[in-house]
This record gives C-alpha cells, structure tokens and sequence, in this order.
C-alpha cells in the first residue's frame, strides 16, 4: 500500500508541474509584462533594459525554473490592475470563496445523501416522484440561471434577502467570516443555495442509481433470504455499499465547487476569489490568472489525491487483497 | 407424518409489456422432514423460480399467481411481508449459487454471522461469538476464532461456500433451498461442499430442495428426485428409480446425458432442440415438440401427474386411457 | 400442428409477412418512447426549439441585428400583454429596442449551434483518440489515458474558462464572429472529450482481443480496418447516450460562458449573453429581458436531459 501511496503523490507533482507550465506560458507569452507596467511613450530602449533587469531574456528553461521557484514561495508577482503583490489579493478574498465553499458542500452533502437514500427504498411515493422532478430542474438549470430566479423571488419581489456582498463580516486573525453576524448569514443563503443545488442533485441522483443497483446484488438476497430485517438490510448493508464509491465521486464533485463558485460569485458580487479572478479575465490580467490556476490546480490535485487514499482505507478488498482460506 | 413444505399447483406469472408470461404452472410436490430433494433440468425450466417463490422472494414484476405453499400446514404463500421475514431463516433458509456475491464484502464474516444469530436467537455478546464459532467449525473451516474477523474476500471459493451454509444455517431452519449450490465451485470442491450439505442434513435434521441441472450431484446425494421442464413437474419419484428406470422421455433423455465410468457408449445422448421459450409455449405437453414418442394427445392436452409404480409421472404414455403406439 | 410451428419459428407474434420496417415500430424502443408521454413531450419540445431556431430568419417578427430596424424609443417596452406593452414586441424590448422574441429565436440559434457542434467535436475527437489509445496500445495509450487523466481532474467549466479566457487574451476581445464561435466549439469541446475517449478505448481494448481480430490479421486485413467496422457500431448506442447527456452541458456551459463575459458578444447574442444584459435590469422592474430568454433556456436544457435520461434507460441491456 506504501507503493500505492508513494506512486499516487508522485502522480500529483507531476500533474502540478503540467499545470505550473501551463501557468508558465501563460505568463511568459500570453501575457506582456513589459506592457503592462509601462506606459505608451516608454522607449524601445527603455523597455529593452527593463527586459534584461527582469530576466526576460534569459533561456526559457531557466524563466521557467524561476517561475517554479517563486510559485513555491508564493511569490507570483504583481496584479497588473491593482498594482499589488497577487498573493496579498488571494489572501484577502480567499476567506470569502471558501467560506462559501464549505458551507455549499455541507448543503449538499447533508441534503443529498439522506434525499437520494429515501427516493432510493420509497420509489413508488408522490414525494419521491417529485423529488426526482425537482432533480431534473436541478441539474438542468445553469448555476447563474437558478442565482438569477433566487435573486429575483427572494430580493426584487419578495425583498427579505440581500442580492449581493457578503454582509457584515468577523475577523478572526487572517480569516474573516460572515456567519457571525446576521446580515452574514442572511446574505449567504441565495448564494448556497445556488452554489449548493446542482451539487445537492447530483449527490442526490447519484446516491440513488447506486442505492438501487445495491439492493438488486446476491448479497441483499441472501440478508433477505436470512431473515434480516429490513432497517439492517437498508441501513447496515446496502448503505455502506452505495456510500463507498458515492463517497469518492462526491469528493470529486465537491472539489469542483470551487471552480462554480466563480459563477455564483459573479451573480451576487460575492467578494471572492472566483471573480477576482474572472475580471482577471476580462482584463488580461496575467499573474492573477495563473495564480488562480495554479491554486485551484493544487486543491483538485489534492482533493483527489485524498478521496483515492479514502478508498483504500474504506474499501477492505483494496488493502487487505486476498489470501488464501 | 406431515411434510415440512407442502406445494400444491403452484402458479407463479410474470407480466411483460407484451404478454404475461408463465414461469411456472400447476407445480406440485411435498417435502418430508429430513429428506433431500433433488429438483432438476434445463436452465430456465422455473426451478430457481420455484425456491424463490417457496421463501417469498419473487419481485415484481413476478407474483404468485395461484396455488398455495404450506410449511408444516401452514400457509406461508399469503402472509404479511413482516410475517414472511420472520419465517425466512428461522424456519426456511436458502443458499444460493455464487458465495462470493451472496456475501457482503465490507462486512466481516464474524459480522453477518453474528447479526444472524442475533437475529434468530435471543444470544448477546459473548455468546454471540461463541455461536458463530461453533457454526464455522460445524461446517469445516479451520480455525474459526481467527476468520471470523476476515472479509469474505480472504477466502477461497469453497470455504466461502461453507461460510454461506453456516448462514443458511444460522437461524436452524427445517427446509433449506439450495439454489445451484455448486455450480459456481471447482469439480474437486463440489464434492465436498455436496458430503458437507449430506452430514449437515443428517445432523440438524434439516430437510433440502436441491435445485441443480448437474444430474450427477442429484444421483449422489438426492432421496427423491423432481425433474421440471418448461415450468412444470414432468416426475418425480424416488432418486434410483427414477435415474435407473426413468418413464418420462425427458427424464430418460436426461439419464442418458449423465457420463458414466464404464459407459461403452462413444458419444453423449443428447435432445435435439431446445427447450422452448415461455412466450412460445406449444399446446398440449410442453415436451411434444422434442420427444421421440409423442402421439395423438400430446399435441391437444396437458397431462396431469399421475403415480405410476413407484414414481408420478406426466405424460400420457403412461395413462390408461390412452393406447400408445409402440 | 401448423400453429405450433408458426409459434416455435416465430415467437414474437409477428404475421408472417413482417417486414423491417413492423419489426421498428414493434420494437421495444419505439414502445418505451411512445409509452412514456413525458419523453414524447420532451421530444416535441427539442424538435420545435430546434425548427424555431433553425427558420429564425423566416419566422422572426423582426430583426435585432439590423441596426436601421431598431428605434430606440421603443426600447425597455414590457410584454404586450402589459400596461405600456405593444403588440408588435410581443414579449417586450431590451434597452436597445431589440424585440427580446426576435431575440431569443435568434439566441437558441447560437446557443443550440454551438451546443451541437461542440458535442460534435468532442465526440469526434474523443472516440477518435479512443480508438488510436485502445488500439496502439503501448506508449501512445499511455500518454492519451495520462492526458484524460490530469484533464478529468478540473471541471469542464474550468478548462472552457481558461481556453477561452487565453483566447481572448491572445486575440483581443473584439474578435471576428466566426473565431468567436470556433473559439467557444473548441474550448467547450476540449474540455467534453475524455468520457468518449475513455469508453470507446474499453471497447476496443475488448474487441482487440477477440479472435476474429486475429484472423483478420493473419489473412492480412489491416485490423485497424476491422476496429472501424466492427468496433464503431457497437460504441455507436453508449455514445448516443453520452452525447445526449453533453449536449445538455454543453450548452449550459456555453451559456455560462457568454453570462460571465467570454462567450458570445451582445452583437451576437446567444441565451446566455441575453440573460447577462437583461440582468442589469433586473432590479429596475424590467424582468422581460431576463426571465424570457431564461426560461426559454431552462426549457430546452430540462427536455434534452429528459430525452437523455429515456435514452439511457432504453439502451440500458439489463433494464430489458
């Protein structure tokens, strides 16, 4: 198992190391930083001394070295908009994408899981049948479209929940965070909602096909043929089976909420990461967009890396292998 | 002395969307406490239908549709789904034919043993664990106290078989179905899983439905013998009887198929045809359209079982109002 | 005597004379379609979407490209059925005086084109790589499965952000309308391609090892050839089921795109740039901008999922 722990992160680097390269490029040729920090009526020559000083034009190689370095010590530059350093801006509005994060993931996972279970054994009721209407809508809508209708009924016609920011917030240290004030939990509702749904009926869906595949293997027979009863046989046996591989893919597709958050940030102007960086976008504006990247790179590449070593702990076939009886 | 399972004309349908299709029709035996038996013939002939059915087991789209199953003279066939849960294990068990899927594998064997004895059984803790012990060894493997922390996975296919009798066998049931019970298991194993199930009967007094399409398995260990075709008893009798001296053309064809040593024959008898599918049953004897000595009735009506020296047979060779052509 | 022998060679009850085209219509696939009446409603409901969309220029009460037709004085007009509303916007007006019906018509246009397209690209690209990893085997196999890999890491709306986001950086934002949407058929693309890729490689990995691979090759039929014919109509049902399934994502996604500012342009808009523009309005009471082109998107997306989900469950073997 070692092995399989050792070739797993070596796997990781490597992967970080595709996406710093990306990131690289990005930087190096995508992007001008010459440009960026001068005005029009700078000089050839001007700029050409500027480029030496930056080490421009030293072999790709070693810029790329460089770059890796830096990146390592979280070193990625300045904004070209704001002027500041871009770690200084990821610390500032990293709080906010990642309390929202969370608090999107617990939604889904606390409301998922235990709706796909019921929809799963009470297939025949109204409720299920509804439930799994609502499903459709779910993972049909687009995330800013459902944001949109949210913040149509709940702040424009109805006007009991704010359509954008955060609300009021806490610091705490370095984090800040809106749950401790009114205004902040108010204000974090839509944007869950909206962050959480697609995410909820995914688990929802996905707990259910895997609940209903379970309960038509041998083994459920053969607990029913034993006489079980049906609480051990649902919620002992055919439970554990459907969470342990719905257990991986969730984690997969929570780790991807960090990626939605870029929408739902947009919609409610939540002062996040996600549309710092798609103004990024909008604006060409290079370190933060590989910055942006290189981060979100590394919280999927470990997010994964964690759910892959979680199997092996929850499944027993994995570790154990087989031996003879 | 009064059977331990009693079927009578046992009809159990299944609705398609094009038709409702007959698994198995008018199917009729008794079980006596303490015997083995042996119920065989092709795949799709409605025997593993006909254990699922006597332990409640059938899923919609399947239902019974008629008949009525009676354990120690009780009926079982219209009971609650609470009373029939209670019944399964405790008093009819069923194995079936793959050990590695019928156990769960994120469960420890210790586990499902043990919920199972406790499901039967007013035992708690460490009588729990003594119980299940005690189980394992019954049914031959190797020091108990150790497996039973081992997933289903750590054991090879014949010891996983028996762990599965050892749950069959958990709630001390009177009848057990063992649907296939060696089908999935190496030639050298099915012999000793098929002795283990012969000691076990003898000693728990328990009574066995064989389902099995290995006529070998039947002729070593079965007292009496069924034989099914399309969804129907076509006889039944005593094993030697009807392995040596079959009546009916199928069970003949059957017997002929069995290799045996010191057979001078050079080639296997086989039936020309297949056996048909429920959709497309033919009227009269389900068998006319395959046998060798069909004749005027069997193409208009069904025949009903009728003893016949030793053994019930279905087939109007052998009812008197009939003369059959030689 | 004569019925049983009709019955043994004929089980399904067809007269004898059945031709191909009975044996469709009696088919199990055709029934499930016709028995579920929410499928059939969702079938009607893509095809008219598509048929508006595609005679758009035909059907359109007016043009909204044509700056000459728009008369600003009309502009922000509520539905027609409203107060202030006029019959000739039957669902209103945007801030341009664009008549948000003609709009949406318009709009499904690019967002169902692009849809379709990268749907296309993607399963192209996909199986064609499937094929080639499930195929070669060896040190090509492993780089195109390493690739999916890393790839299936990040969500597709990530990969479709940053392929078009270089573009854009790359380009300028004022680019030319067919790069625009090539660019948007190649991100969304990009970033759909690994499912086919993976599946079509099992396949082929299955069908490599059968025997009449190997006799083709000893008689000296390049089995590639023989992949083709004999693989690619087998991958042809699970990759129906997937493309359906994309086809939903993809436009959600293109959607997203064009909402968030990379898509498309307003001169150009597709449903979701619609619903950008229109959301500004949102809090001046104009919802008309926004809810129309959303619902209209809602609509199309439920009914393909729809249509997917039935697909899915009809061509799903175990399920018969």
């Amino acid at each position: 198992m070692l092995a399989f722990i050792i070739r797993r992160a070596l796997e990781a680097i490597l992967v970080m190391l595709v996406v710093t390269l990306i990131a690289f490029a990005l930087f190096r040729f995508v992007g001008d930083p010459i440009n960026q920090m001068v005005g029009l009526e700078t000089g050839v020559d001007e700029r050409e001394k500027l480029r030496q000083a930056l080490g421009l034009n030293d072999r790709i190689v070693v810029q790329f070295l460089r770059f890796v370095w830096h990146a390592l010590h979280f070193d990625f530059g300045s904004s070209y908009q704001f002027k500041k350093p871009v770690t200084e801006l990821i610390a500032e509005r990293l709080p906010a994408t990642l309390e929202l994060s969370f608090v999107s993931a617990g939604f889904s996972l606390m409301l998922g899981i235990p709706l796909g279970i019921y929809t799963a054994l009470d297939r025949r009721s109204i409720i299920s049948k509804l439930l799994l209407a609502v499903s459709l809508l779910g993972i049909s809508l687009p995330t800013f479209l459902v944001g949109i209708l949210l913040i149509f009924i709940f702040s424009v016609k109805l006007q009991i929940l704010p359509s954008f920011g955060r609300g009021d917030v806490v610091k705490l240290g370095f984090w800040s965070t809106g749950l401790l004030t009114t205004s902040g939990l108010k204000a974090i509702i839509l944007p869950t909602l909206t962050l959480g749904l697609f995410q909820m009926t995914l688990i929802m869906r996905l707990v259910r096909a895997e609940m209903l595949e379970v309960l038509r293997a041998d083994y459920i027979k053969f607990a029913r043929a034993r006489g079980l009863n049906n609480r051990v046989v649902h919620f002992g046996h055919a439970l554990k089976n459907t969470l342990v591989p719905v257990i991986t893919i969730a984690g997969l597709q929570l780790g991807s909420i960090i990626a939605f958050a870029i929408i739902t940030e947009t919609v409610f102007q939540w002062p996040g990461m996600g549309l710092m960086f798609l103004q990024a976008v909008q604006n060409a504006d290079i370190p933060i967009m590989a910055a942006y990247l290189l981060l979100v790179a590394f919280v999927f590449v470990t997010i994964n890396l964690f759910v892959d070593l979680l199997y092996v702990v929850v499944d027993p076939r994995i570790q154990i292998g087989t031996r003879d009886g | 002395m009064l059977p331990v399972l009693s079927v009578r004309h046992l009809r159990v349908e299944f609705a398609t969307r094009r038709a409702t299709l007959t698994a198995i029709d008018d199917v009729s035996f008794d079980i006596m406490p303490g015997e083995v038996l042996g119920v065989v013939g092709e795949s799709g002939a409605g025997k593993s239908v006909t254990g699922a059915a006597i332990i409640g087991l059938i899923e919609p789209p399947g239902r019974i549709a008629g008949g009525e199953i009676r354990l120690r003279g009780e009926r079982i066939d219209t009971l609650s789904a609470a009373a029939m849960r209670r019944i399964r294990g405790r008093q009819i068990g069923m194995v079936f034919q793959d050990p590695l899927t019928s156990l769960d594998p994120l469960y420890r064997i210790g586990e499902q043993l043990e919920e199972t004895i406790a499901t039967h059984s007013d035992l708690r803790g460490a009588a729990l664990r003594r119980k299940a012990i005690e189980l394992l060894s019954e049914v031959g493997i190797p020091a108990p106290e150790s497996r039973l922390d081992n997933y289903p996975h750590q054991f090879s296919g014949g010891m996983r078989q028996r762990v599965v009798l050892a749950l069959a066998l958990a709630g001390e049931p009177e009848l057990v179905i063992a649907d296939e019970p060696t089908t999935a298991l190496d030639v050298s194993v099915q012999a000793q899983i098929i002795a283990l199930m012969k000691q076990l009967a003898r000693h728990h007094r328990v009574a066995i439905m064989l389902i099995t399409h290995d006529m070998g398995v039947i002729a070593e260990v079965a007292d009496r013998v069924a034989v099914m075709y399309a969804g129907r008893i076509v006889e039944i009798g005593p094993v030697r009887d009807v392995v040596l001296t079959p009546q009916h053309p199928y069970s003949t064809h059957l017997m002929g198929a069995i290799p045996r040593l010191g057979d001078t024959r050079q080639r296997l008898v086989q039936v020309p045809g297949a056996m048909p599918p429920l959709a497309a049953m033919a009227q009269g004897c389900a068998f006319h359209p395959r046998c060798s000595r069909a004749f005027a009735p069997c193409r208009i009506e069904r025949p009903a079982l009728r003893l016949h020296g030793s053994t019930s047979v279905a087939c109007w060779l052998y009812d008197d109002r009939w003369e059959a052509p030689l | 005597m004569d019925d049983a022998k009709l019955n043994e060679a004929n089980p399904i009850g067809l007269p004898r004379n059945a031709s191909a085209i009975d044996a469709v219509l009696d088919s199990d696939l055709l029934h499930s379609f016709l028995g579920s009446k929410l499928t059939v409603a969702a079938a009607l409901v893509v095809i008219s979407i598509t048929l508006a969309a595609v005679l758009a220029p035909v059907i359109a009460p007016h043009d909204p490209y044509d700056l000459r037709s728009l008369n600003l004085l009309d502009s922000q007009q509520p539905p027609a059925w409203l107060k202030d509303g006029d019959w000739r916007y039957l669902l209103g007006t945007d801030d341009q005086g664009r008549d948000v019906l003609s709009s949406i018509l318009y709009g499904s246009r690019l967002s169902l084109g692009v849809g379709v397209l990268s749907v296309a690209f993607a399963a192209a690209l996909g199986v064609g790589l499937g094929l080639c990893a499930g195929y070669a085997g060896g040190a090509l196999d492993v780089l195109i499965m390493r690739v999916a890999d890393v790839q299936l890491t990040f969500p597709a709306i990530l990969i479709a952000l940053l392929i078009d986001g270089s573009a854009q950086a790359l380009f300028g934002v004022h680019r030319e309308q067919t790069l625009v949407l090539g660019g948007l058929v190649l991100a969304i693309g990009l970033s759909f391609w690994v499912q086919y890729a993976r599946m079509v490689r099992g396949l082929t990995l299955v069908e490599k090892s059968k025997d009449y691979v190997l006799a083709a090759r000893l008689i000296g039929i390049h089995p590639a050839l023989i992949l083709f014919r004999h693989v690619l109509p087998n991958v042809m049902g699970p990759v129906l089921v997937i493309a359906t399934i994309n086809l939903a994502l993809a436009i959600i996604t293109e959607a997203t795109l064009s909402f968030l500012g990379v898509g498309l342009p307003p001169t150009q808009p597709s449903l979701g740039t619609l619903i950008r523009i229109g959301n500004n309005f949102l809090f001046a009471g104009e919802w008309w901008m926004t809810i129309f082109p959303g619902v209209t998107l809602a609509t199309l997306v439920v009914a393909i999922n729809l249509l997917g989900d039935w697909l899915r469950d009809a061509l799903d073997p175990r399920l018969r």
